[in-house]
């Protein structure tokens, strides 16, 4: 079935082979490889530049009452310092993707939303200057109960976070397709199943980074970010910082250092960076670094799903019911909730299903904003709808792969409409199902497995099935609006890809897109591209990506998304080429004295097909039009330059039915993989995975695998350990590369990639997407493997070993008699509990005095500066407090209550620094232990939140015990030597706990 | 992520090193490797005063040999220890563990004093010194002194080390010819041990050391035990460390760990 796709004969080289479907040398490595990369962070700055650094919210979700910004004003280098109350005035809110009264800014106004939210700008000489003034800047916050889960930001009671919204639904609507509430009635089965899917981001080596110049004197914004598309966003930023868009000019780098979507999410920086420049009336950068990017930049969206199948007896799919609930972080923001809409026409898969019911709810949550991210709501999509087709299987114990073959899209069925409206384009998926089982060697892996098991040995094989979408529809997002709104709204659809070649006098071609690469390679594609048209060499064509916003061509479709350079970008060149080529033909046509149909482009020369010797140099045709246009034919046009906009007519908008063609092309993926789990620590082994792709015509082979080795990499990191995790007060736990594991190179096995190439009928070069598919593919295709292994029915990613040996293993065994069974120090709620006691050479009324006395507390808290006493039982402190080298200061508050002299009583306290927060209580107790001494007894809760939690989590708990054991220490001194007994103890210990590194709650 | 200011010292001489901590204390850090340390003044979370480069110092990048005793110099970098010629021979263990330090870039820079200062309860060092009984050995303008290990590690990221001494060397009594076995569970190699274990055979049995789990690296000392005997010994000893849950693994599965590996590394050096 495998197609070559018909190609001109002009597009020849010297051999008379296309360049189209090489490897080629990427003409991008030479400079990247040598360390001559041109990233945004190399750049210049414009004489004057000042720098900012942003201050962040250390709460998931609080009031803040004041900002006292006086001293970092002050401190040495500082130009301005920007809270949410001058950023409100010098933009307006960010445009909302839903119909709600609710606002969106760069930066937290009133509220802060979720650990990381910005909370003010400083813009400094530099950025250590800067930093160092954004620790002098005082927020009193008054924290409020925030929410983590999706689910549990539906209850009635959770805390809501935009007054805006009446809850924390920002969209709920239902569609239905075909008919399946009669199918599911009639259907022999029905199965069913609840996914969570986790937090992750595909965190490039760039971080995010903007440049931006206000010019006072047009009221225009000159801003240089690793933006990267779609440009639709430019009229998002535009309008938010209150110009027209003629009025921002918006470049790229030339180089980016990765995006995979994750760029997208810079645009608010754009903004608070292009205010602050107004501000000062000076150039400002900002370049994110690695904290701010994984505690604040961008996520995917975590989703809480419920799909349902009814199922035939032979385990034919005849319908299903999706119930989604998305979850988007704390603010809407532009394109969201596109994550969830962008599968909306794919939501029966590879499968032939035409019944289908879907619910979408869209909420918000104490999390970091959601964003682009790589494969785009495909991984939340396919890890329901491929895990149901293993229970399925397994519930009519039937082969999985013969569920699948049972329910793929008839080969004969293309183009195929999709129940939800996709136009799938093109493919044979039996067909590349039959070769990946052959060349992959399906039968020997499943004999492996056998032999495996048959040893005891944990093993298992998993198989996926999935339609990658590529080219996005503009207009799918309003498939979240009603047709009514719709209507009201007006039109959105297509997808507007441009494509500029240039010819200048001396002959010489240059390309240029609006395609925003972030590593892949376009420049080395489109001189392909060009040069098969052209009849020239890939190194005769000068290829630029960068944009600038004010002088190129560019459409909101431009940018480096959807998987849509190959099939959109790269035919668009192709036609732009093609439309010169013509004209080059017909003044060769003239000048050779041929008929311009007998024209051919080859091997530099542009001359007649029948009489090769009859030919002029390429460079001389494509020059005239410079030198001499008066000796060009009439008809023949200009062939300086010309600029190709084009846009696919089956891009139409939503229809009244809801039906959504969301994506232009669909390519096929069918994995298998064979994994091993160890018996004593249960890490997951990818023993081999195959990995079948058609993405159509195949441009550049090698890039091709690459961006297929790339994407596995990214998926194999979602499947076994990345996740953006939030305790449930929603402190953010995962804030360093420690916490935050991405696979490296000794963790990737290289998967077995086979092909297929059926091409599609809708591009210009046949070509599909392929740079997401192994996002949507691989994650659920592990995640079979491995419940096959554990004959699991339900496992959750990132698939941690503690997690599945948690599932797999019996009890565990006891501890001896007498020994006592350590306590769970940390719940749920994450609260840190503990208790001790410690013997004290002082009677108990001297321990009392003690407790109560502010010079008392100030020897024996670590590090305390100085106490204020408020009152006879509230004391405020500065503290510094340390462990090892991490030290902070605190500031402290303390209150006593039920006092209880000299027997009892309790402690309230909180403390908050640069490091973070904490609040505790404790009740100390006091008895006579018949020598003269005390015994004292101490229990405490605590908890902890802020930069610490985020970045030091393995150690806190540890390191509150430290410091709660200095304190007891001391105060044992203090009350007369003898140290003490067991431990630590600590009451004081509010000041102490709280302040401990960062504070501890 | 710029740290806060900082003087930066290149010390000349053992006694600059050593006058500098002496009129700092502890608003001065000593820098040798930085491999934990410059991560934590770029995140702030360590704002010294003053750092005291003392990698110059030819003095303390010395490994000896004498009597059956290592001794490591202060500036003696990880990967230099793990290229020594004679480590598979005196220190089968370090030969095992310090493969697991990281990666090869940060063994390139870090030493082996400087994680015992740091000592991180998920390191390997503080573990194999543990697990070999060896001494820290400590100097100030106003003594010198050794401190075996069992009393160094005091607590978490604690140590016995005084505000104004150096950790001048490290020694090891050799191990020449004893079984030894190591073993470490992380999510991926180089990260930090979810468990660490170390195995050493002593004239009387076994010594067994346990990293990662509790605050300071545990040792202990049991007779040839084999079967129940063994089990209930390290059942108790893995609920004795105090497992904590955080987000990489359970209280539960850190036990597990000890118990699994404990058993096959003990069952192999008693071979």
């Amino acid at each position: 079935m495998a197609q070559v796709a018909a190609r001109p004969a002009s597009s020849v080289d010297m051999e008379g082979r296309p360049w189209v479907g090489r490897s080629i040398e990427r003409v991008e490595d030479a400079a990247l490889l040598t360390g001559r990369g041109r990233f945004i962070d190399d750049i210049g700055t414009p004489p004057g530049t000042l720098h900012a650094a942003i201050l962040r919210s250390p709460h998931a979700h609080a009031d803040i009452i004041s900002i006292d910004a006086e001293a970092a004003r002050r401190a040495p280098g500082v130009a301005a310092v920007l809270t949410g109350k001058q950023i409100e005035a010098l933009t307006s809110s960010l445009v909302v993707g839903v119909k709600a009264p609710v606002e969106c800014w760069p930066i937290a106004t009133k509220r802060v939303r979720y650990v990381g939210e910005p909370v003010a700008v400083v813009v400094a000489s530099d950025r250590a200057r800067a930093e160092d003034a954004v620790e002098l800047i005082d927020v009193e916050y008054r924290p409020c109960m925030a929410v983590v889960d999706p689910l549990a930001a539906l209850a009635a009671d959770a805390p809501v976070l935009h007054d805006g919204f009446p809850s924390n639904l920002a969209s709920d609507r239902s569609f239905s397709y075909g008919d399946p509430d009669q199918a599911f009635a009639q259907a022999p089965h029905r199965f069913s199943i609840d996914i969570r899917y986790p937090r992750n981001s595909c965190t490039p080596i760039e971080t995010y980074g903007v440049i931006a110049t206000h010019d006072a004197a047009e009221d225009a914004f000159d801003i240089l970010a690793n933006f990267q598309g779609p440009f639709s966003i430019h009229t998002v930023i535009s309008r938010a910082l209150k110009v027209p868009g003629n009025r921002l000019r918006l470049r790229t780098p030339p180089d980016s250092g990765g995006s995979f979507g994750v760029k997208q999410g810079v645009f608010p920086y754009i903004v608070l960076i292009g205010a602050a420049s107004r501000a000062v009336g000076r150039p400002v950068k900002w370049i994110e670094d690695r904290l701010e990017h994984l505690t604040a930049s961008v996520s995917a969206t975590n989703r809480a799903t419920t799909l349902s199948a009814a199922v035939a007896a032979d385990g034919r799919i005849l319908a299903l019911d999706w119930d989604q609930v998305e979850d988007c972080g704390a603010h809407l923001r532009a394109p969201e909730p596109a994550t969830l809409y962008r599968m909306h026409g794919n939501l029966t898969g590879a499968y032939d299903i035409r019944h289908v019911k879907v619910r979408n709810r869209v909420v918000v949550t104490n999390k970091t904003p959601t964003g682009l991210n790589r494969g785009f709501g495909g991984p939340q999509v396919y890890f329901a709808l491929e895990r149901l087709v293993q229970r399925i299987a397994i519930g009519l114990r039937l082969d999985p792969l013969d569920v699948i073959k049972r329910n793929l899209v008839p080969a004969n069925a293309f183009p195929y409409r999709t129940a939800t409206g996709a136009l799938l384009d093109s493919g044979n998926y039996q067909e590349a199902v039959a070769r990946a089982v052959e060349q992959g060697r399906l039968a020997e892996l499943m004999a492996r497995r056998d032999e495996a098991r048959a040893q005891g040995r944990l093993y298992g094989i998993g198989f996926t099935a999935v339609v990658e979408p590529s080219v996005s529809n503009m207009g799918y997002i309003t498939t979240v609006l009603t047709a009514a709104e719709r209507r009201k709204a007006g039109p959105k659809n297509g997808a507007q890809a441009t494509a500029t070649i240039a010819l200048d006098p001396l002959g010489s071609v240059t390309v240029h897109v609006a395609s925003v690469p972030q590593g892949q390679g376009h420049r080395t594609v489109l001189s392909q591209v060009v040069a098969d048209v052209f009849g020239l060499k890939p190194q005769d064509i000068r290829v630029n990506t960068e944009i600038d916003t004010a002088k190129d061509a560019w459409s909101i479709a431009s940018g480096n998304y959807a998987s849509r350079f190959a099939a959109a970008v790269a035919g668009t060149a192709k036609l732009a080429a093609e439309r010169i080529a013509a004209r080059l033909a017909r003044v060769a046509a003239s000048q050779l004295n041929v008929e311009p149909a007998d024209i051919v482009f080859a091997a530099g020369f542009v001359g007649s097909k029948h009489n090769p010797e009859n030919r002029l140099a390429f460079s001389r045709v494509a020059a005239l039009s410079h030198w001499s246009p008066g000796s060009l034919r009439d008809d023949a046009d200009q062939t300086i330059r010309e600029t190709v906009f084009w846009s696919p007519p089956e891009l139409t908008a939503p229809d009244d039915d809801d039906r959504m063609n969301s994506s232009l092309c669909h390519g096929f993926i069918f994995d298998f993989c064979g994994v091993e789990i160890d018996r004593t620590t249960f890490e997951t082994r990818i023993d081999r995975y195959v990995t079948m792709h058609d993405c159509g015509t195949i441009l550049h082979p090698a890039m091709v695998n690459g961006q297929i080795r790339g994407g596995f990499a990214q998926a194999l990191g979602a499947a076994l350990y990345e996740e953006y995790a939030y305790a449930a007060d929603g402190s953010f736990l995962t804030g360093t590369f420690a916490d935050y594991l991405l696979p490296t190179t000794t963790e990737v096995p290289d998967p077995q990639i086979i092909h297929m190439e059926t091409p599609s009928p809708l591009t210009p070069l046949g070509a599909k997407g392929v740079g997401e598919g192994n996002c949507m593919s691989t994650p659920v295709c592990i995640a079979n493997a491995v419940a096959d292994a554990l004959r699991l029915a339900d496992v959750t990613l990132p698939l941690v070993p503690a997690k599945l040996a948690d599932l797999a293993r019996g009890p565990e065994p006891l501890p001896a008699a007498g020994q006592t069974r350590a306590a769970a120090a940390r719940e749920a709620d994450r609260r840190l509990r503990g208790e001790g006691s410690a013997a004290v050479k002082a009677a108990p009324e001297q321990v009392w005095t003690m407790l109560l006395d502010a010079r008392t507390l100030q020897a024996v808290i670590p590090g305390c500066q100085r106490i204020e006493k408020v009152s006879d039982t509230h004391f405020r402190a500065d503290v510094t407090l340390g462990i090892g080298p991490v030290t902070g200061r605190y500031r402290a508050d303390v209150e006593l209550f039920d006092l209880d002299p000299p027997n009892a009583v309790r402690l309230r306290g909180k403390a908050e620094g640069a490091l973070g927060f904490g609040d505790a209580e404790g009740r100390i107790t006091l008895e006579p232990d018949g020598k003269g001494g005390t015994r004292l007894r101490y229990s405490y809760d605590a908890s902890i939140g802020g930069k610490v939690a985020s970045i030091g989590g393995r150690l806190l708990d540890g390191a509150t015990r430290v410091i709660i054991g200095q304190f007891f220490a001391a105060l044992a001194r203090k009350a007369g030597g003898g140290a003490s007994a067991s431990g630590f103890s600590l009451v004081a210990l509010l000041g102490r706990l709280a302040s401990l590194f960062g504070g501890r709650r | 992520m710029k740290p806060a200011a900082f003087d930066y010292v290149r010390a000349e001489s053992l006694d600059e090193v050593l006058e500098g901590l002496s009129n700092e204390g502890g608003n001065a850090r000593v820098l040798a490797g930085g491999q934990s340390l410059m991560a934590m003044l770029n995140m702030r979370l360590a704002r010294p005063k003053v750092l005291i480069d003392i990698m110059r110092l030819k003095e303390l990048n010395r490994v000896e040999e004498r009597a059956g005793v290592v001794t490591i110099g202060a500036g003696v970098r990880q990967a230099t220890l793990l290229a020594w010629p004679e480590l598979t021979r005196t220190l089968p263990l370090l030969a095992l563990a310090l493969p697991w330090i990281g990666h090869v870039q940060t063994r390139s820079r870090g030493t082996i004093c400087g994680s015992l200062a740091h000592a991180d309860p998920s390191a390997e060092m503080p573990l194999a010194l543990i697990a070999l009984g060896g001494e820290v050995h400590l100097r100030s303008k106003r003594q010198r002194r050794r401190v075996p290990a069992r009393d160094f590690f005091v607590g978490m990221m604690a140590t016995d080390r005084a505000e104004d001494e150096l950790i001048e060397a490290v020694s090891f009594p050799g191990h020449r010819g004893g079984g030894c076995a190591f073993r470490e569970v992380a999510r991926r190699h180089g990260d930090f041990a979810i468990v660490a274990c170390a195995a050493v055979a002593t004239p009387n049995g076994v010594r067994f050391a346990v990293g990662g789990v509790a605050d300071v690296p545990m040792a202990r000392d049991w007779p040839c035990l084999d079967g129940t005997a063994l089990d209930d010994a390290l059942n108790g000893f893995a609920y004795e460390l105090d497992a904590r849950d955080d987000v990489h693994a359970t209280a539960r599965y850190r036990r597990d760990l000890v118990r699994i590996i404990g058993r096959d590394l003990i069952g192999e050096v008693l071979q």
